[in-house]
């Protein structure tokens, strides 16, 4: 079994935690992993994504294969988009509802969530208005990984509950605590 | 055990664990991740970051000179900056092991160019070790340092940003001791006057053949076995991967990995027989393509980047890789219609914005005004909204550049740099520019750390007037500006002043990273 899953969003946004957790869940369920990031200029605002790829089997190449991607989980709309030649037929897209625009020509915010919505498999979903509702303003991106969750199959909820754990750890109990509420919080709605 | 860990930190770990005693660096995207790793996890390794490239390769050769395991590491085109110290590193040899990694940059991510570090490897006439995958890199470190203290001699290991900036499993082992002290006593071999370096250059010249015979037996080198096929593969580094992940065996296709150079001749030669053609999958420039061609012959077909199999330019992919081994996919979205490239920025407070701010004010009323810009996250004053400067080319070609056009006549002629590409390479520039009383206006824009590539310590930070006093700048042409709007009118007034000024004036906005700042307010609350 393998899990191709591409991260995305826009530097600064907190994809690489998301990713940090997936991978140490991965880790310890013993499954093989590769883990591409983008480092260095693009981290400044520009568009970032992460390559995951999660399987039971050795995996050769760092970058996922356009038309293989199983799902894409992005803490951004248009970003979201922008892999779609990577996702299979199949394949799901869970997004953020919540346009981020730092560019002068950010495209018609209604066509664009148009366009989104009309994919066959799609969640969408205003995880910083949740994330705030729920008084967890810094906790949006595990309401997405918990709406991600139901796609992830390759890892089970608890397992990655029990990675937010430890990958929080060092920043206290609370932290711990309204990192795995914002999860559940994420899952519950797509459940 | 295995540990969960970046390309970068896979090299920095295998090499701590090969016994080096030092580190030797100045940051660079994809590198910056192996000297911070080592900072943060082997305080038995000397480790703290050097002023530049050429600085780095130089102390890690003294290291080797005494004895002992040395790593230095570099981007790509650090190797340019320690290229004369690297290339008769090879003349003098090595005593302790020494290892050379640059981590090339192709599609350039976050560079100027793509060069190909394994032409500096070819050019030196060392090994080049290339690992495929994050653990080949950590397994390959205590190879590459027996290898370099049997041969007498620094190897090369080159990684690209899609190994350096990607994590995966890795199984660790226990960890060597460092060498002893044991500086050489063989002077004839470190002092290269003619005579000597011809001595130890014929000396390299006859190590060719057991370099290519180290290639031929390389652990590290190996290949299918299939019998009589169209068409072979020959891949090199992480190409490998992009080969394998579509199933070469599943089309009959036999892969010969090569991941140690010299090229090992015999081997390709004996594949190639094999095989009707051969397509060379490597990422970065045709330098094997180019090799192989001359090696088997203008008969034999051959095919890569070179004759378009492949894309001449940019990163390999497994998309791009699978085309060239004819594999058809099938990707049911096709471009989405609502997407916008999203270029990066400076960050929203940051003080190079109000520099750039200040100084669009005042070339506005130049209009010969030219602005010659540096490498760093100042680069991005190019961009929209301030499309501040008109160049931008390699460490320290700010001063030095604005020095020429001065020359000829540019005027106002301004140079922006940052303040840790001012000690890597404006320095000297600078003192060309003080003794030749060129007419320009130096702004060293100083936010106290290194930060395009996350915040690295800088090595001038407090020093500045102190350095462009010492190298001559006369004291009242040496003015600090705090860059906030509400000082807009004083830094406007002042560099209006220093363009003025018939000679060389340099204005140092100084006002700390917002990231270094966030990052330590953050530390703060969580102590």
């Amino acid at each position: 079994m393998k899990k191709d899953i591409i991260l995305a969003g826009v530097g600064g946004q907190g994809i690489l935690t998301i990713a940090t957790i997936i991978g140490d869940a991965a880790t310890a369920a013993g499954l093989h992993l590769k883990q591409a990031e983008v480092h260095g200029m693009s981290q400044r605002g520009g568009d970032v994504q992460s390559n995951l790829r999660l399987s039971t089997e050795p995996i050769y190449s760092d970058l996922i294969r356009q038309g293989a991607a199983d799902l894409i989980i992005s803490m951004e709309p248009m970003e979201a988009l922008r892999y779609l030649p990577y996702l299979h037929g199949e394949g799901w897209v869970v997004s953020s509802s919540h346009p981020f625009k730092n560019i002068p020509n950010y495209p018609d915010e209604e066509a664009l969530m148009t366009e989104l919505a009309a994919l066959p498999h799609v969640a969408i979903l205003p995880i910083e208005e949740v994330a705030k509702e729920h008084s967890l303003p810094k906790s949006a991106n595990m309401v997405l990984l918990g709406m991600s969750a139901r796609y992830m199959d390759i890892l089970t909820p608890e397992q990655l509950r029990e990675s937010i754990a430890r990958v929080f750890a060092p920043k206290g109990e609370k932290v711990v605590a309204d990192n795995i509420k914002a999860f559940d919080l994420g899952l519950a709605i797509i459940s | 055990m295995m540990k969960l860990l970046l390309g970068d930190e896979a090299v920095a770990l295998g090499a701590v664990h090969a016994g080096i005693s030092g580190v030797y660096a100045y940051p660079g995207t994809p590198s910056t991740e192996i000297t911070e790793y080592i900072q943060a996890h082997a305080p038995e390794v000397r480790s703290r970051w050097c002023t530049n490239e050429k600085t780095a390769m130089e102390a890690a050769l003294g290291m080797s000179y005494a004895g002992k395991r040395s790593l230095v590491c570099m981007k790509h085109v650090g190797m340019n900056v320690a290229a004369d110290a690297f290339v008769n590193s090879a003349i003098t040899g090595v005593n302790g092991g020494l290892v050379v990694l640059a981590a090339d940059d192709p599609s350039m991510h976050s560079s100027q160019n793509e060069q190909d570090s394994r032409f500096y490897g070819k050019f030196a006439m060392i090994p080049i070790l290339e690992p495929s995958t994050q653990q080949e890199a950590y397994d390959m470190m205590p190879y590459a340092y027996a290898l370099s203290e049997e041969l007498k001699l620094p190897v090369l290991m080159r990684v690209v940003t899609r190994l350096a900036h990607s994590r995966a499993e890795i199984a660790v082992r226990e960890p060597l001791r460092q060498n002893v002290l044991n500086p050489d006593n063989e002077r004839t071999h470190w002092v290269l006057l003619p005579g000597n370096a011809r001595r130890q250059y014929a000396t390299l010249v006859e190590k060719q053949a057991l370099l290519l015979s180290k290639s031929e037996e390389s652990p590290y080198n190996s290949e299918f076995k299939i019998q009589n096929s169209k068409l072979g593969v020959l891949a090199c580094g992480i190409a490998y991967n992009y080969v394998m992940e579509n199933e070469p065996h599943k089309l009959g296709i036999p892969v010969l990995k090569v991941s140690q150079y010299p090229l090992p001749e015999a081997t390709i030669k004996a594949f190639a027989a094999q095989c009707e053609s051969l397509l060379i999958a490597e990422d970065g420039q045709p330098m094997v393509e180019e090799q192989v061609k001359a090696l088997l012959g203008a008969d034999y077909p051959v095919i890569g980047r070179l004759t378009g199999a492949l894309p001449r330019m940019g990163e390999l992919t497994p998309d791009n890789v699978g085309a060239a081994l004819g594999v058809s996919v099938e990707h049911p979205y096709a471009n989405a219609q609502n997407v916008m490239p999203r270029p990066p920025a400076l960050c929203q407070g940051c003080g190079h914005r109000d520099v750039y701010d200040a100084l669009n004010k005042v070339a506005a009323e130049y209009p010969d005004a030219r602005i010659f810009g540096d490498i760093g996250c100042y680069t991005l004053g190019a961009l929209p909204p301030f499309r501040a400067i008109d160049s931008c080319v390699d460490m320290g070609a700010s001063i030095t550049m604005a020095k020429g056009a001065a020359d000829a006549g540019v005027h106002p002629a301004i140079a922006v740099i940052g303040d840790s590409t001012f000690t890597h390479s404006g320095m000297t520039g600078l003192l060309d520019a003080v003794n030749d009383k060129s007419r320009i206006t130096v702004v060293i824009s100083d936010n106290l750390t290194t930060a395009m590539t996350g915040g690295q310590d800088s090595a001038g930070t407090n020093k500045f007037e102190a350095i462009c006093l010492g190298l001559g700048v006369e004291p009242e042409h040496v003015r600090v500006v705090v860059p906030l709007p509400k000082n807009m009118e004083e830094i406007t007034r002042i560099i209006r002043d220093e363009i003025d000024y018939e000679g060389v004036s340099v204005i140092i906005p100084r006002r700390e990273c917002m990231q270094t700042l966030k990052r330590k307010l953050r530390q703060n609350k969580t102590k």
